[in-house]
């Protein structure tokens, strides 16, 4: 590899790092305010201007507060499960195309961490390990509430997990490819998925919403039932690891469902900005600024789908858990399976019908 | 019998396809949150911002002075035998030669204190002062304590400073009901404040 090459690649890394780490932590202030808008408050506004530096002030109180293990807990993996949320939750974000590519010098490099041609799978790889942080975490509290929910949150992400592989499954056999890269470049312009998908889109978001443990279904937490889920016995950075590690989920789901479904870094009128920029820039740098813009875009759908995130969580009340396996497994996986039946129709008889008309 | 005319029926009814699909009713009830995330808030900024809380609010107490600077007290003890909670000590004492631009009367009190935890600001002292002299402020709160040396008022934090006089629409029962009537009546809408001749 050559060495500017990785350089550029190692400052791209950096920043998504960084910037996932960024937007995790303001959405628990964004989570704070838009639950405070909802229900006609303002929300916290005296750290800082409007209240900006409530997250750190947050993150210092969890730092200094007693770090306590049970007597009766399992040690080593109490700390692991912790550790093992946050880095799950970190990994994924690796195969997300934040952006098309920026060159330098003559080389030309993708705004990604890895470019893998299995991304998809990667994630998918990655999510269902998230689950063994609240398992590990759960059972090694020795509690029989943290147990219960770790139990709750395993099966949740389980019976939700095949639904939202069956709804990807009509994406891939629409696109042809596993790489996230190639996805998002098949929908250039405004010709997203979405536009074919509906269907896939709501099972996959309802998926999405059951895999990162937010209401309508955060039964693993449930303060209601389970005093405070599979986090009951945790304090101090360890329960700020695993409120993190949530945060950063909802951040990486709402990529992921941007990227697959809403064109990721693409937008309408993306050609005509391209060429007006590399008409006053030149090619390196006009290049460079509509990728910029492109990446722009793609935070701002992500964060939008944060918002939608905490915009439902402060709608709707939780499924009791009958509900939630019903609608699980006699509601989505059918439909999931039926989706797919309807695009490979499509995608055998009636694209080839249109494209012949289109000619 | 029939209270309201919200009450709705009960059914358990087989849900349509549509209730069974959770969607039409999961926008609806987002279109509502989303209404109140635009909506004024309602909240008050409490210790910069200030609400009014009315002409009769029973705030910190005052002991007044009259129009001269003297004070109207005269310690009769009326005030300490209304009060339920026994807040209120006084020590009498008797005016001197060359007092009389200090006291209004001959007899005043030498030592006057509320006992801030007892109080329980019903009023009650203000009603049954004669002289018009002790009133709950409508306009200021007790400030909050947390030294024991703070709990007891004596005459240095209640006697009225002559400089920022207290001043209120009405300072009796009558006048302010009166002054009610008008208002109702729309005789006069707007009474300056005055503080008590």
């Amino acid at each position: 590899m050559e060495l500017t090459e990785f350089i550029i690649k190692a400052i791209v890394i950096a920043v998504i790092f960084g910037l996932t780490l960024l937007i995790a932590m303001y959405s628990t202030y964004g989570e704070r305010k838009v639950a405070a808008f909802i229900q006609d408050r303002i929300g916290p506004n005296r750290a800082g201007p409007f209240g900006m530096l409530q997250p750190l002030a947050d993150a210092g109180k969890m730092f200094f507060k007693e770090d306590f293990i049970p007597a009766q807990a399992n040690k080593w993996l109490f700390i692991a499960g912790p550790a093992l949320a946050m880095l799950t939750a970190l990994m994924a974000s690796a195969v997300i195309p934040f952006g098309h590519t920026l060159r330098y010098d003559g080389v030309e490099v993708a705004v990604q961490a890895v470019e893998a041609n299995i991304g998809i799978l990667y994630i998918f790889g990655v999510v269902s390990l998230g689950v063994y942080g609240i398992m590990v975490g759960g059972w090694a509290s020795n509690n029989k509430f943290s147990l219960l929910g770790a139990i709750r949150a395993a099966s949740q992400n389980i019976s939700y997990e095949i639904a939202m592989g069956m709804a990807i499954v009509a994406i891939l056999m629409m696109t042809g490819s596993l790489s996230l890269r190639e996805i998002v470049d098949q929908q250039h312009s405004g010709n997203w998925n979405i536009w074919y998908q509906p269907l896939g889109f709501i099972i996959f978001i309802t998926c999405a919403f059951a895999e990162c443990n937010r209401t309508p279904f955060d039964l693993p937490e449930c303060e209601t039932e389970l005093v405070g889920g599979y986090h009951t016995e945790y304090s101090s950075m360890k329960l700020g690891f695993y409120l993190f590690a949530e945060y950063i989920n909802m951040f990486i789901s709402s990529a992921v469902i941007s990227a697959l479904y809403f064109g990721g870094y693409n937008y309408p009128g993306m050609d005509w900005v391209y060429t007006q920029l590399t008409g006053a820039f030149g090619e390196v740098a006009g290049h460079n600024a509509a990728t910029l813009i492109g990446t722009a875009v793609f935070f701002g759908k992500a964060l939008f789908f944060v918002f939608f995130y905490m915009w439902v969580r402060w709608t709707l009340p939780r499924f009791r858990y009958d509900q939630l396996m019903n609608l699980g497994w006699k509601g989505l996986i059918p439909l999931a399976i039926l989706n797919i039946i309807i695009t490979g129709t499509g995608v055998l008889f009636l694209e080839p019908y249109f494209t012949a008309l289109l000619k | 019998m029939q209270l309201t005319n919200r009450s709705k029926q009960v059914s358990n009814k087989e849900m349509t396809l549509a209730e069974k699909a959770y969607l039409p009713a999961i926008a609806q009830g987002m279109a509502i949150t989303i209404k109140h995330f635009f909506k004024k808030k309602v909240t008050i900024q409490y210790p910069e911002v200030k609400r009014y809380l009315g002409p009769v609010f029973r705030g910190r107490h005052i002991l007044k002075r009259d129009e001269q600077g003297r004070e109207r007290c005269t310690a009769c003890g009326l005030c300490a035998v209304a009060c339920p909670a026994e807040a209120i000590q006084m020590v009498a004492s008797e005016r001197e030669k060359g007092e009389e631009h200090l006291y209004r009367e001959e007899k005043y009190a030498a030592v006057y204190e509320v006992n801030m935890l007892r109080c329980i600001f019903c009023g009650l002292c203000e009603e049954a002062c004669p002289k018009q002299a002790v009133y709950l402020r409508h306009d200021e709160m007790v400030p909050v304590f947390v030294e024991r040396d703070q709990v007891i008022w004596g005459k240095d934090m209640l006697v009225e400073d002559m400089n920022n006089r207290y001043k209120r629409e009405a300072w009796t029962k009558e006048e302010a009901r009166l002054l009610d009537e008008k208002k109702a009546r729309g005789e006069v809408s707007n009474v300056e404040p005055r503080a008590i001749p």
